[in-house]
């Protein structure tokens, strides 16, 4: 039998403005309100409200119908913001007790490359807020863009997760399949859940894609090919951004009637049903071990780290916000704390990002700014004005003696 | 094929873009006569690499022709060649000059053989005129400016204008080398959009890159440079204001302003009235290999174009490895996609763009190299295969 494995992510960041070197110094506020709260109601209207829609009629008729979600905390507080009713609705998906939600860093940050400790906090951070707003306890971690190794396992382990979620990539599966539940290296008791990313793309990326010789793509075939995997695999896991229903692939291209039939065509193979990843890593022992030691991840073809450090800007951006880390968290500033974690959402990154600027490829289509360097300018200009803000905090903390060193860490 | 200025003597974008085109023209199995002012030195290196194609024939006529000319610097260039008794073969002002190189057109239109006539500019459209009338082939001209980017709108010359109307009217095809000027055609001189085919100009690739590094004469200080004719078109002025508020910021900046043009005295008067005289240098025109190693030199090259219709600067400073900063107001913005771009009134913007690459050697890194390798895909022969096939629409042997 096979378990499809809905998980989809949900996850909006808080653009930067175009901050000028003429503000540094006198302006600390560094968000494009206006750009953050249209996109944001584009998409509530767009892919949100209606997936809801669908996701809670499914429930509605096919009682064993599950789906997985996993959300930033910056879209939750962008939620809170700009669409409350969004979060209404996801948490009435949530009370339905068929929906399950995952864990991930609050800032869809790049933390856990660059500062473990950091990771651990907002980890701490994101399982506060999922319990404050929908009242769950999360069994099962994804991190930031699925990037993962066998360490990423190891403290998912020690912090209490029953599985972990990784991509499918062939450069680290070999002639394994995605379609089973695995053991990472150097864990004992959390298990390993991977994406199938031919069916999960298929979905996001080629759904509406006319040169795709699949195309058109309807539920009845796709759940053909899920039905393939009948005797050589316990599970398909798709994963894939929540955003692929009706802002990736817009509502004229049919996905959500397919999004609508697929249940029916899955559930018409007697075998066949839907999981939840809690309910995948319960239901199965691993069949191996998986040893990645590198970092692998969702994004791109490489399905590594280029995307967000594939070039010096990148680089040096990321290097230089973790430099600030230990004085940030020297002073006792929760405004300056929040505005150094919200630059740390790879988004920022992304946008410098140069592979495929040429082509005007989806790099270009997410970007907010004219260009990868405008991006890095406007970055490099308000991390300067961090700076400032931290070397005046110092300075007021050293005159008045009021905190000094680990006294202010939180 | 009616051009007039050529390397190695250019004032302009319009000479390297004539050069280009037809040598890729004549790469592509075109037969071209081209006819050039006189005074074109026929004997320099590259002008001998080009007659050396099989394909291009030369005809010359005596003028002093130069694209840039206003009716006063005409007779200044008149007087400094020992004035008219001494040179009777002259005309006596700029438009006297164009009809008698138009006049002249029409024998060399007589006893050619051609398929189709192709005119670059204002100065050349009446002589392209003559040509149709006394052949009937079709005639295409090419905007490489036009009156309105020269004046920024102002003090416009309706003489000039009035001959760019004439030659776009008569034209089967007008070639602008830009959706912006394309547009400007529409509105100002009332051009069916039908008849217009924007061909983007390109580069050629062939330099040695070993000279490379010979010219780090920095002493702990960045450059910036402005090339291009000082002129309101140019926006130079918004350069200086730049240069202004980013010394204010950095004081180890030199401005390096290369070119000649009518605004120069009058930018140089404003660098001493804005206190930033010792950190601006006038270098006066520039041409051949000095021009790439000033590009080599500079760590930012910045075209802020009031009116610009395509930019070629932009393209050269990209070739030689230097980062470059243009005004969206350029028809190059259009089609380049590794440069940082400003409206050119934005000093502001500029500054922060400017002092951006200044400082952060990874973001100079990143576009210098991808820059560098955006460069290489604008060849000459991508233009000159857009220009075939409006010859080919216009002798109508495809149809639309």
């Amino acid at each position: 039998m096979v378990d499809v494995c809905f998980y989809f992510q949900v996850h909006q960041p808080y653009r930067l403005r175009d901050y000028s070197i003429f503000e540094i110094g006198n302006n600390s506020h560094y968000y494009y309100d206006d750009k953050n709260r249209s996109v944001l109601r584009k998409v509530a209207h767009k892919c949100y409200l209606p997936a809801n829609k669908t996701i809670l009629n499914l429930i509605k008729k096919h009682p064993e119908f599950k789906a997985s979600y996993s959300f930033s905390g910056v879209v939750l507080d962008q939620f809170e913001e700009y669409a409350p009713d969004v979060l209404n609705s996801f948490q009435e998906l949530v009370d339905t007790g068929n929906v399950e939600v995952l864990d991930e860093t609050y800032y869809h940050s790049l933390a856990f490359v660059y500062s473990i400790d950091e990771f651990k906090k907002q980890v701490g951070m994101h399982r506060k807020k999922v319990k404050e707003l929908f009242n769950y306890k999360p069994k099962v971690f994804r991190n930031t863009e699925l990037i993962y190794n066998n360490y990423l396992a190891k403290n998912a382990e020690e912090m209490g997760y029953e599985g972990v979620i990784a991509e499918g990539a062939d450069h680290v599966l070999g002639w394994r399949s995605p379609n089973f539940v695995y053991r990472p290296y150097t864990t004992s008791k959390i298990k390993l859940l991977l994406k199938n990313y031919r069916l999960s793309d298929d979905i996001a990326f080629r759904f509406s894609c006319r040169e795709w010789k699949e195309f058109p793509l309807y539920a009845d075939k796709f759940a053909g090919w899920v039905n393939q995997v009948n005797g050589n695999g316990h599970c398909v896991n798709l994963f894939m951004d929540y955003e692929t229903f009706g802002e990736h692939q817009w509502q004229e291209t049919g996905i959500f009637n397919f999004l609508d039939h697929l249940p029916n065509e899955i559930f018409k193979h007697p075998d066949n049903g839907f999981v939840t990843p809690t309910e995948l890593v319960r239901k199965h022992e691993p069949v191996g071990e998986l040893d990645i030691p590198y970092m692998v991840s969702w994004a791109d073809v490489e399905r590594d780290l280029s995307a967000w450090l594939g070039n010096r800007m990148q680089q040096s951006a990321l290097n230089s916000i973790f430099q600030l880390e230990k004085d940030v968290k020297s002073i006792n500033d929760q405004k300056l704390l929040h505005d150094w974690r919200r630059l740390q959402t790879s988004d920022m990154y992304y946008y410098m990002c140069t592979k495929w600027f040429n082509d005007g490829d989806v790099h270009k289509y997410f970007n907010p700014y004219d260009s990868p360097y405008d991006a890095f300018i406007i970055f490099m200009n308000i991390l300067n004005d961090m700076k400032l803000r931290i070397a005046k905090a110092k300075t007021e903390v050293e005159k008045n003696g009021l905190c000094t060193g680990n006294v202010c860490i939180q | 094929m009616f051009g007039w200025e050529f390397p190695p003597r250019n004032s302009g974008g319009l000479g390297t873009a004539c050069y280009g085109l037809t040598k890729a023209l004549a790469r592509n199995n075109i037969q071209i006569t081209l006819v050039l002012p006189y005074d074109v030195d026929t004997n320099s290196h590259d002008f001998l690499k080009i007659v050396s194609s099989p394909n291009i024939k030369i005809r010359k006529v005596k003028s002093v022709l130069t694209p840039y000319l206003s009716s006063s610097e005409y007779e200044n260039l008149i007087s400094r060649r020992g004035g008219r008794t001494a040179n009777q073969i002259y005309g006596s002002n700029l438009f006297d000059e164009v009809n008698r190189y138009a006049a002249l057109a029409v024998d060399i239109a007589k006893d050619e053989d051609f398929d189709i006539i192709h005119c670059h500019d204002w100065m050349t459209y009446k002589a392209g005129i003559n040509a149709k009338k006394v052949s009937g082939k079709p005639l295409v001209v090419h905007v490489h400016s036009i009156e309105y980017d020269r004046t920024g709108g102002n003090g416009y010359n309706p003489f000039v204008h009035e001959i760019e109307r004439c030659g776009m009217e008569f034209a089967d095809y007008v070639i602008p080398v830009s959706n912006y000027t394309k547009n400007l055609i529409m509105q100002h001189y009332g051009i069916p959009s039908e008849k217009i085919v924007v061909v983007h100009n390109a580069i050629d690739n062939d330099y040695d890159v070993v000279s490379y590094l010979h010219h780090k004469l920095k002493e702990g200080n960045k450059i910036v440079l402005f090339l291009g004719r000082i002129t309101l078109q140019k926006g130079p002025d918004y350069f200086i204001y730049a240069a202004k508020k980013a010394l204010e910021i950095d004081p180890n900046i030199i401005f390096v302003v290369a070119g000649k043009g009518d605004m120069e005295n009058r930018l140089i008067d404003k660098t001493a009235e804005l206190g930033i005289a010792d950190r601006v240098l006038f270098t006066g025109f520039l041409s051949g290999k000095s021009i790439d190693d000033i590009y080599r030199m500079a760590d930012l090259y910045v075209m802020p174009s009031v009116s610009e219709p395509f930019g070629l600067t932009c393209l050269e400073s990209m070739k030689n490895g230097t980062p470059v900063l243009i005004s969206k107001q350029s028809g190059v913005s259009e089609v380049v996609n590794h440069c940082l771009k400003v409206d050119f009134w934005d000093v502001d913007q500029m500054v922060n763009k400017m002092m951006a690459v200044l400082k952060h050697d990874e973001l100079r890194e990143e576009m210098r190299q991808n820059g560098f390798n955006e460069v290489k895909k604008f060849c000459w022969d991508t233009p000159a295969k857009k220009c075939i096939e409006v010859y080919k629409r216009a002798l109508h042997w495809v149809t639309v």
